[in-house]
Order: C-alpha cells, then structure tokens, then sequence
C-alpha cells in the first residue's frame, strides 16, 4: 500500500508539473481544461447512445437511415464530433450478436458512450476478444445461445461501432426514455445485453 | 532501432481475466482528468496529430506495465520534447525556462465548437478502388518498421472485404509526417479458423479496417 500511495503521488506530481509549465509557457488555456473535463464527466456518456438506440428500437425509418449512415443518424440526435466523425451502427438480432474492441489502442466512439471504461483499453480484454470472445462474455455474465454467431470489430481506424442491442421482450408499452433507460453502456459496446424490465 | 509497438496484443494470452466495471465512473483519480484536457488542449496546438500520438504511446517501453492514463501522460510528454516545445528539465524542473514557441491555444469558449468539429479522416480519393465488395484479399505477411494499424494477429491472413469505407488518411504514413496519403479503407472479415486455426469455434468471426495497402487479391 505505502508504495502504491507514493507511485500514485509520483504520478500527481507529474501531472502538476506538465500543467504548471503548460501554463507558464501559455500553450494551454486552464479554463479550457475545466470545460473538456466538465464535457466528458457530465455532457457526454452512453445515456446519449441509449437515446440513439431507443430511437432505433421505436422509429423503423430511423433504424434504417442509422444502419445505412450512422454519422448522419446519430447528428439528427445531437451527437457528433471528436472519436465519432465516422460512425457505423451494427444491430443485433436472434442468431447474430457483435462486440467492439480496439486491440490496437482504445478506439471508442466517445459522442454516444463517452469515455471507455478501464477494462475496455485494458490488456486482458484487448487480447483476448477477439480470439475467444465467449470466454470474455462469460466475464461480463452473459452466455448466447451456442448456435448465435459472433462477430467481433476491431476498430483499427477511424470508423467507430456502435452495437443496438436486442430490444427486450415485454416492452411495447414503454416511453422511449423507459427504453433508454434499459440500454447499458456495455450492451452497447456487445459486452452486455439491454436489460429486461424490472432488472437493475 | 527497429520500431516496436508494445500495444499489438490482439490474440496474446496471459494478461488475466477482464474486470468489469459499473457505468458511472469516468476518472478514478482527479489527475486522470487533468492528463485527459491536457491531451486535448494541447493536441489542439497542431504540433502533432492522432497517428502520432498512437506512436509515442505504444513505444513506451513500459507500456503494459502502466495504467492508460500514464500511457496517455508520458505519451504527451514524449510528444511535447520531441516537437521542442518543451525540454525534458523544464519538466523535472516543474517551471519553464525557456521562451514558449509560437503554437494555437485553444480557449475555453472555444472548446465546444473544437469537440464538435473533431478531425474527420475521409478525404477524396483520387484512383478508383482496388477491391471491391465480396472480394477475397489476404493481409500483408510482414511487419511494419513503423506505426501501423494492421494488427499482427490478422498478418498474412485471408479474409474477404465486407465494406468499402472510403479513402482515409493512412496512419502509417501520417504518424511518420509523411502527410495525410489518402487511401481506400475496407472492412475485411476473417472466419475465426483462419486466424486461430482448430482452436477457433464455429460462427465466430473478426473484423478490421484495413487500408490498401494492407491488402493483396487472394
């Protein structure tokens, strides 16, 4: 723990550093770094992808236009921009389920989920996917139907996926924000699936 | 020196099982989002660009022994030497020395419009495809001396092309400053078997977006 805590401290004081010279030599603007960290904590996240799959699980014509030109979708929505100029939707079904990695870095398209989670740009995750991605499904506890194919996307460039999950059975009575509500970060990222009614 | 990624590990074992993680939590540390805006705000000066960030990162030499956000932190360190806009004493030193090189700032109230913008990468292309849908390639068998974006797990690998994504900058040629040399960018879809032989179960396949040049007819 002692030598956890001052690696960590090593590491803060690091950071000081690089931003104390940054500043006094003007290449950056501190205010400019509140707003880009206020953005990406409280603006940006996968409750904007929901409402892009909720959409989709609604709209029939949105559902096409998303699967045909996502970018151009996913704007109609408000979301657009850096890590998300290029984006592509893969849409799950019975018998077909995706998953998204980057093994290369930790491509993510940040407009309609944000920040990636700490497993996402990690080694075990990266390596392993796309070589038994059951396996790491099973982590994440979820277990597909053993005749359900499953195709893995290695986001290698500047294209950015986004899975739209199953929509749940029992849910044709709800809001689209009810929906929205059942779309986890991970289900869109093929890690999970959306939840099912009444499950938290 | 022979280029070494130490971030091309699609298909290695060893590294443990995945630990998941609750949505919610963006940064595990207040200095995890200081490294994140100053990423941001200082990619903004157009000193460098994305691809060559990917290269000062994945050439740490220590780089599955960190946590992304020091990758991402000695990284921009690495980057801000290398483009003389700081010395390596002045950040020891915690305090500037010498006179700040001429760069673009990027202001507060400039941020929204810049996230908004992004850096989009297809760019007209000036020959017609090579590959068209449906068709069978196989991927270049050797490695790259330098930054690349075809992993080596789907080196020398037959696959077939499933989309054409347009021409986009080529990292490989981007990340060594050699400009933006627009290429025809393709997904190409490979059965697992032919990346991972008879360990591979059935209905499974991988995807990548290979450039070009990555790519031959089979």
């Amino acid at each position: 723990m002692e030598e956890e805590h001052s690696e960590l401290s090593n590491v803060e004081r690091r950071v000081r550093a690089l931003e104390t010279v940054m500043t006094q030599k003007g290449y950056i603007d501190p205010a400019a770094l509140d707003v880009l960290i206020d953005t990406y904590q409280t603006k940006v996240g996968p409750r904007n992808g929901a409402r892009v799959v909720a959409r989709a699980w609604v709209d029939p014509v949105f559902r096409e236009r998303l699967l045909r030109d996502a970018t151009a979708a996913i704007a109609e929505l408000g979301y657009s921009g850096r890590q998300g100029e290029h984006m592509i939707a893969v849409a799950n079904a019975p018998g077909r389920h995706n998953v998204v990695v980057c093994t290369l870095c930790s491509c993510y398209p940040w407009p309609v989920l944000g920040l990636p989670p700490i497993w996402y740009k990690s080694a075990p995750y990266r390596s392993r996917v796309v070589r038994d991605p059951r396996g790491v499904l099973a982590e994440f506890g979820v277990t597909l139907p053993a005749s359900t194919e499953i195709r893995v996307w290695d986001s290698t460039a500047e294209v950015r996926y986004l899975v739209i999950p199953e929509r749940p059975t029992g849910t044709e009575g709800l809001s689209e924000e009810a929906l929205a509500a059942l779309v986890t970060r991970d289900s869109m990222i093929g890690t999970g699936l959306a939840r099912a009614v009444g499950e938290t | 020196m022979p280029y070494v990624s130490h971030a091309d590990i699609g298909g290695r074992s060893g590294f443990g099982a995945v630990v998941p993680e609750p949505e919610g939590a963006v940064f595990h540390a207040t200095w995890e989002a200081r490294v994140l805006a100053l990423t941001i705000a200082l990619g903004a000066t157009g000193r460098w660009n994305l691809d060559m960030s990917r290269s000062a990162r994945e050439t740490l030499p220590d780089y599955l022994n960190l946590t992304y956000y020091e990758i991402w932190l000695y990284g921009l360190e690495k980057l801000l030497i290398d483009k003389g806009l700081v010395t390596s004493d002045e950040l020891s030193a915690g305090c500037a020395r010498l006179a700040p090189v001429p760069v673009r700032v990027l202001k507060a109230d400039q941020v929204a419009a810049f996230l908004a913008r992004g850096a989009p990468t297809e760019r007209a292309s000036l020959t017609p495809a090579r590959f068209k849908l449906g068709q069978r390639v196989r991927t270049r068998r050797t490695p790259a001396e330098h930054h690349t974006r075809l992993p080596g797990y789907v080196r020398g690998k037959r696959g077939v092309v499933e989309r054409v994504l347009g021409a986009h900058v080529f990292a490989d040629s981007h990340a060594q400053g050699a400009g933006e040399d627009p290429h025809w960018l393709y997904t190409v879809v490979f059965d697992a078997a032919e990346l991972w032989g008879s360990e591979a179960k059935p209905g499974h396949s991988v995807s990548f977006d290979a450039w070009e040049p990555y790519l031959e007819a089979a």
